[in-house]
């Protein structure tokens, strides 16, 4: 398996303080990467990173075995649709296309016109007068007809209504399997990624809490719930992720590869959006000096 | 990546340039001045200073509205994420917009000026000696001559020839510098202008008159070639400067006694020049008739116990040499502002 994605110690800092640290992170090709945390954790940071649009101050990252942004070459083989899909206002459909084009060696100039027609956008219409969801859709054809071997895409459906939110994951979707493409999106909402996402990496506080493939992190975290006890209580190889108590009851969420013998526990299966935001609403015990102690998942 | 460069800037290039032509058509229309003239018609007159004032405004102009948004206007509206992210790279990106917007720019200022320069050209002329050398011709002809300044002096040297085209180059990269270092269109372009004002400012001042060390000469001082006596309410002499060679930037006018000490002329001078008016602070310009004669008298007094004129100028036939000069310098601040513009956004803006 080779990876798209390689970062080693990676952090960046900017002037109000540490935005990503110690980020060490292996994203596999093939893979529809969901990136979630909440807002200011580093998604963008990231992002932004790997599209080489910005220098890391410590550490190192690889895209598709370069440097981003090191070159023609590189910025060929990575599609980076970026926050809030900026287009040319002044610039119509056909004039974006163009551009396309133009800058790109690897241009698939049947592919763009024959999306475009799809969604119906008219390419006379300057881009300042699309709908947030055309816009995306304009931004993310422009993407996927520079035929990247990684598209990045930062909170690409953060703007738009359920609908176009859906038709927009959906239409990823198909170009992803007819291209194969590997792919790096971030949000903020679980929703948005679970219908999508095979690999999921959690990011909180500026570091990663969580990285592997949505079906091994399922089987490996595990809800509890039974008698109030003290969660310290547990068998060393279980840990805990998320506690909470009442007064006869204590509901864990754990992570551990064996299976869980204590008959005291009610185990059931966690999904995707409690597991996320088990890792979101752990408390911050992450000083400078402890790294997440979590790797990817085989 | 031409391609793009133009497609953003085509609307910038045709007002610009379309006022440019609008300009030159009525310029051509009105046709140039006499050859010879001794004064303009109101009409030609307005032409003459709309074409100053037209000159000098372009570069800012340029670095205000074509230098300024450059990259603040793809960072304002988040564009830069989109263009940087096709397959070229953020230094050619920047190169091409720096040199095709560059030459539109230099093209701009270069075609105004020659322009400019034609039709005022037998203004100029008037103001400019031909054949005569250089000092020959020290005092003859003043009144007139002085109507119109000489193409070297402070006012019309910005706008003769092909200094535009350095303030040009220099304005726009200087505009596209002031954007990359603020990121904000408003604020670069106040910068911008600010900047290139003062420099417009400093320049004629504080660089051009050195850039070849001035000529002096010191000369007698008659009746013929004495320009300005200036007195004070207390009858000492404040002011008295000749008139310098022939269409040349007189930078200085000093009296300098036997010794060659800078001096003020004495008091009696202002006495038996001015007679009788010690109300009057200023003094005349160029005595003739009558007057003359006792004036006369009095300034070979004046002569006979050493004190002379130092006159220290720029002689016109050194236009061009310092044109090529001020051209190479703003030139090569361009040059250098346009690498740091080249090594600022490969490295610094995100």
């Amino acid at each position: 398996m080779t990876a798209v994605l390689r970062a080693r110690q990676l952090g960046k800092k900017y002037r109000r303080g540490w935005a990503l640290t110690g980020c060490a992170l292996d994203i596999p090709a093939g893979h529809v990467t969901g990136l979630v945390g909440p807002n200011g954790a580093g998604k963008s940071t990231l992002l932004n990173l790997a599209a080489g649009m910005l220098a890391p101050t410590t550490g190192t990252i690889e895209v598709c075995g370069g440097m981003p942004g090191s070159g023609p070459a590189q910025l060929a083989k990575v599609g980076f649709v970026a926050q809030d899909t900026p287009t040319y206002a002044g610039l119509t459909v056909a004039d974006h296309l163009r551009l396309g084009a133009r800058l790109n060696p690897n241009w698939d100039d049947a592919l763009a016109h024959r999306r475009i027609e799809r969604l119906g956008l008219d390419p006379g219409q300057r881009a300042g007068k699309l709908s947030g969801g055309q816009r995306a859709q304009l931004a993310l054809t422009l993407g996927i007809a520079k035929r990247p071997e990684l598209l990045i895409l930062d909170e690409p459906v953060a703007a738009l209504d359920p609908l176009a939110r859906r038709e927009f994951l959906q239409d990823l979707m198909e170009a992803v399997a007819e291209h194969g493409l590997s792919v790096v999106l971030s949000s903020h909402l679980v929703a948005d990624l679970e219908r999508v996402c095979d690999h999921l990496v959690v990011l909180v506080a500026a570091q990663v809490q969580l990285a592997g493939e949505v079906e091994d992190l399922l089987a490996a975290h595990h809800r509890l719930s039974g008698p109030r006890r003290d969660p310290a209580t547990l068998p060393a190889d279980q840990q805990v992720i998320s506690a909470s108590h009442t007064d006869r009851q204590t509901t864990l969420v754990v992570r551990t590869e064996a299976p869980i013998l204590d008959p005291a526990w009610t185990v059931s299966t966690v999904g995707l959006e409690d597991l996320v935001l088990a890792y979101m609403s752990r408390p911050a015990e992450a000083g400078p000096g402890r790294r997440p102690t979590l790797e990817v998942l085989r | 990546m031409i391609w793009l460069t133009w497609r953003q800037f085509r609307a910038q290039a045709a007002a610009v340039y379309g006022l440019l032509a609008v300009l030159a058509a009525i310029l051509v229309i009105a046709g140039r001045p006499l050859s010879g003239v001794v004064r303009l018609t109101p009409a030609d007159s307005r032409l003459y200073y709309a074409g100053i004032v037209v000159t000098y405004l372009l570069p800012a102009v340029i670095g205000v509205f074509w230098g300024a948004p450059l990259v603040t206007r793809e960072l304002e509206a988040g564009t830069h994420r989109l263009v940087w992210n096709q397959s070229v790279t953020r230094a050619r990106w920047m190169a091409t917009k720096l040199a095709l917007t560059g030459l539109a720019a230099v093209a701009a200022a270069g075609l105004l000026s020659l322009v400019v320069t034609w039709w005022a050209g037998p203004v100029d002329a008037a103001s400019q000696p031909s054949t005569v050398p250089v000092g020959a011709d020290i005092g003859t002809d003043v009144p007139d001559a002085e109507s119109f300044a000489a193409r070297i002096s402070p006012l019309l040297f910005g706008v003769r020839g092909i200094t535009p085209v350095g303030y040009a180059a220099f304005a726009f990269v200087l505009g596209v510098t002031a954007g990359i270092l603020l990121r904000r269109t408003v604020s670069a372009m106040a910068v911008t202008l600010a900047v290139f004002a003062a420099v417009q400012i400093a320049v004629p001042f504080a660089v051009r008159p050195y850039v070849i060390p001035a000529a002096q000469q010191t000369v007698t001082i008659t009746s013929a070639n004495i320009s300005k006596l200036g007195v004070n309410s207390s009858g000492e002499v404040e002011e008295l400067a000749v008139a310098g060679p022939r269409g040349a930037w007189v930078l200085g006018n000093e009296t300098v006694d036997a010794t060659g000490r800078v001096v003020t002329a004495p008091s009696w001078v202002a006495a038996c020049l001015l007679p009788p008016m010690p109300s009057e602070p200023q003094g005349r310009a160029s005595p003739s008739g009558p007057v003359a004669e006792a004036d006369q008298e009095c300034l070979t007094k004046l002569a006979d116990l050493g004190y002379r004129q130092r006159v220290t100028y720029q002689p016109a036939d050194r236009f061009w040499a310092l044109q090529g000069t001020e051209t190479a310098i703003f030139l090569a601040l361009s040059a250098l502002l346009a690498w740091l513009c080249l090594r600022w956004i490969r490295n610094r803006v995100s």
